[in-house]
C-alpha cells in the first residue's frame, strides 16, 4: 500500500521540483539526485533510498506550473513517484505523459505524511483518515501516448507507419 | 459557428475547413524553437531512431531554431560541453537558424525569433521553452513543450495530438498613464486569473489599448500569458504586425493576416480598462501575488534587474536610461541590465542609453536568461531581496531559496535603482 512521502500546496513550480541552476544537467539517468535540491531533507531522503517506489506526493493545484523543464519529470520517475494533486499545469502533464510519470488527478485531495493511499477504479482513498476522492481522466488526446508506453515509442511507432505508407 | 485565431491556425496547420475547441488535432509545425535544452532534445531525438534502421534527419531544417541565451558564455565546463555538442548536431543537419554566442546576432530566444523574421502570422510555433508563447504577439499559435515532445516534432514534423484549446477572450481600453505600461497589465491580468485561472485556454487579447501597443508591448503580454496558465497569448496580426516584421525584421514576403471570426466562441470575455491602472507588483513567491505599488512601496532592495525576454527590450532600456541618466544607483543596491539581444544592445549603444545605465552605476551585461532563473550571474544572497523586470518570482527562481523576488515593470525598476527601495516612478522620476 503506497504512503504519502511528502505534502505541497498549491502553485509548486518546476523550479521547486527541480531548480534551474541543476538544468545543466539533462538526461534522465542524472536528473534525480537534484529532486526538490532545495527541500533538503525531502531530497536526502530520495537519495538514501527509504523511499519506495510508487510512493505518493500530495499537493493541491496547479502542481508544475512554470518552466517546461523536463527534468522537473525525470527527476521523479527516477525514484517511480506517484504524484496526486487537485490539478497540473499543462506542460508538467504533457511531459509527465511523455515519460510515464504517474499523475493522478484528484481535486480537493487530503493527506498527511506517512497516510497510506489506494486507488480504486475512478476513486482514491485515503486510507489513514478515511477520505474518498475523485479521480479525474487524463484529457482524451494523451491515452494513446500512454498506451504506446511513453512518446519515444509512441513517436518510432508513427515515423516506422508513415514511411511503411510512404514505401506502398 | 466562427472559430477562434487558435482554431483558425489549427484548421489550417491540419487542412481542414473547421476545428473546433476540444477536438485532438496534429498540427504541422511551422517553427521548432529549442536553445541549450536542445542538448536533451538531441537524446531523445536519438532515442526515438534507435532500432530502427534508419539514420535520425530532422523532418525539416529550415524549420528548425536553436538559440543559445540560457547560459552564455558558458558558466560550466558542463554547459560548454553541451553546447559543443548542440553545434556538431547543428552542422550535421544544416540547421541554419543557429545562433551561437555572439555579440552581433546572438542573444535570447523569444527576442531573436521576432527579431529576425523567423515568426508570421498564423504560425505553429512550438518551443522547448514555456514563455514561447510570446510569439502570439505576431499573431502566431506559440506554445511550450517539453524537450521529447521536441524530439517527437524534429522527427515527424507535427505535434502529436493537441487538444485545441479554448480561449478567453480579453478586452483592453484606455491610455496607459504615465510610467505605466504593459508589464503593468499583464501583471494585473495575472492577479485577476490566477496562477492557473488560464490553464489550458489561450487568451485572444483585444481592444484599442492593444492596437495602439508596440510589437515590443505585445510581447510582453504575452510573455506573461503563461504566468496565468495559458496554452498561449496572442494578438490578432494588424498593421502594426505588418510594420514590424517589415520595418524591424527585414521579412519581405507576404504576411497572411490570420483573425479570429466577428461570431467566433469564446469560453470566458474579460474587460480592463488602463486608464487608472497603478505600477503593479508580483510579490513574493507567485506570479499572481500582484499589488499596486503603494502596497509594497519603500522596501528595501539588494540588487534590481533589467532584461530578460519579458523586458529586455530598446523601449525597456530607454525608459530606464531616461530615468538614471545623471542620477546615480543608491549606493545600497547593485544593478543589473540584461539586453534582450545584440542587435538591441547595439541599439542601446548607438543611442547613448548604454552609457547612462553605466554611468549611473548599473552593469550592463550581455544578452541572456541566466539571473532570471538562477543559473548564471547574479545570485542573491541568503535574505535578499530582488526588484525585477523579469517573470518569474517563485521560491529559488533567482538561484537562493532563502531570497525574495518581487516583479515589476522597467520604470519601476529604474526608479527604485536610484532609491534602493520599491519606489514609484510617478512620484519624482523623470522620463
Amino acid at each position: 500500500m503506497p504512503a504519502v512521502v511528502l505534502t505541497l500546496g498549491d502553485d509548486i513550480s518546476t523550479d521547486v521540483i527541480y531548480p534551474g541552476r541543476y538544468m545543466a544537467t539533462v538526461l534522465p539517468s542524472e536528473t534525480p539526485q537534484f529532486a526538490f535540491a532545495d527541500l533538503a531533507g525531502f531530497n536526502t531522503r530520495l537519495k538514501s533510498g527509504e523511499i519506495p517506489p510508487g510512493s505518493v506526493i500530495a499537493a493541491g493545484k496547479n502542481f508544475g506550473c512554470g518552466s517546461s523543464r523536463e527534468q522537473a519529470v525525470s527527476t521523479l520517475k527516477g525514484y517511480e513517484l506517484t504524484v496526486v494533486a487537485g490539478s497540473f499545469a499543462r506542460i508538467f502533464m504533457q511531459n509527465a505523459i511523455n515519460l510515464g510519470l504517474n499523475l493522478i488527478t484528484a481535486p480537493g485531495f487530503e493527506a498527511a505524511e506517512g497516510d497510506t493511499v489506494e486507488i480504486v477504479g475512478e476513486v482514491i482513498r485515503n486510507r489513514t483518515s478515511g477520505g474518498r476522492f475523485a479521480v479525474l481522466p487524463l484529457p482524451k488526446a494523451r491515452q494513446a501516448i500512454l498506451d504506446a508506453g511513453g512518446l519515444i515509442s509512441y513517436t518510432r511507432q508513427r515515423l516506422l507507419k508513415t514511411l511503411r505508407t510512404t514505401d506502398a | 459557428m466562427g472559430m477562434t485565431i487558435v482554431e483558425k491556425i489549427l484548421a489550417r496547420a491540419t487542412g481542414r475547413q473547421v476545428v473546433t475547441a476540444g477536438e485532438v488535432v496534429e498540427p504541422a509545425v511551422d517553427l521548432a524553437m529549442s536553445h541549450e535544452n536542445a542538448a536533451l532534445v538531441i537524446n531523445q531525438f536519438l532515442e526515438v531512431y534507435k532500432e530502427t534502421g534508419l539514420d535520425p534527419a530532422v523532418w525539416d531544417p529550415a524549420r528548425v531554431a536553436i538559440i543559445f541565451d540560457h547560459r552564455v558564455p558558458a558558466e560550466s565546463p558542463k554547459t560548454a560541453t553541451n553546447q559543443k555538442k548542440i553545434r556538431a548536431f547543428v552542422a550535421k543537419h544544416a540547421i541554419r537558424k543557429f545562433h551561437d554566442i555572439r555579440g552581433d546576432v546572438g542573444g535570447i530566444c523569444h527576442q531573436i525569433l521576432p527579431e529576425s523574421g523567423y515568426v508570421r502570422p498564423g504560425f505553429v510555433v512550438v518551443g522547448t521553452d514555456s514563455h514561447t508563447t510570446s510569439h502570439g504577439a505576431l499573431g502566431a499559435f506559440a506554445f511550450g513543450i517539453g524537450a521529447t515532445e521536441m524530439a517527437s516534432v524534429w522527427a515527424l514534423g507535427i505535434a502529436v495530438n493537441v487538444e485545441v484549446p479554448a480561449t478567453i477572450n480579453v478586452n483592453v481600453s484606455g491610455t496607459f498613464p504615465p510610467f505605466v505600461g504593459p508589464k503593468d497589465l499583464v501583471l494585473h491580468l495575472i492577479g485577476m486569473l490566477t496562477a492557473q485561472g488560464a490553464n489550458f485556454r489561450v487568451i485572444e487579447y483585444h481592444g484599442s489599448t492593444v492596437t495602439s501597443m508596440s510589437t515590443s508591448g505585445r510581447l510582453v503580454i504575452c510573455n506573461m500569458a503563461v504566468e496565468a496558465g495559458a496554452t498561449a497569448g496572442i494578438v490578432p496580426c494588424d498593421d502594426e504586425t505588418v510594420r514590424y516584421l517589415r520595418d524591424e525584421a527585414g521579412v519581405r514576403d507576404i504576411v497572411h493576416r490570420v483573425l479570429p471570426d466577428p461570431d467566433a466562441v469564446y469560453d470566458q470575455h474579460l474587460s480592463i480598462d488602463v486608464s487608472e491602472l497603478t505600477p503593479q507588483i508580483a510579490c513574493p513567491h507567485t506570479v499572481d501575488n500582484v499589488k499596486s505599488i503603494d502596497a509594497v512601496e519603500g522596501k528595501p532592495v539588494d540588487q534590481i534587474v533589467i532584461g530578460s525576454c519579458t523586458n529586455g527590450r530598446l523601449d525597456d532600456l530607454a525608459m530606464a536610461a531616461g530615468i538614471l541618466r545623471g542620477r546615480k544607483v543608491a549606493s545600497n543596491t547593485r544593478m543589473l541590465v540584461f539586453p534582450a539581444s545584440g542587435r538591441i544592445y547595439s541599439q542601446a549603444l548607438e543611442q547613448g542609453m548604454v552609457a547612462d545605465l553605466v554611468q549611473a552605476g548599473a552593469l550592463v551585461m550581455n544578452p541572456g536568461c541566466g539571473p532570471c532563473l538562477g543559473v548564471h550571474e547574479g545570485a542573491l544572497g541568503d535574505g535578499e531581496t530582488a526588484l525585477s523586470t523579469t517573470n518569474r518570482n517563485f521560491k529559488g527562481r533567482m538561484g537562493n531559496p532563502n531570497s525574495e523576488v518581487y516583479l515589476c515593470s522597467p520604470a519601476v525598476a529604474a526608479a527604485s535603482a536610484i532609491t534602493g527601495v520599491i519606489t514609484d516612478p510617478r512620484k519624482g522620476a523623470r522620463a
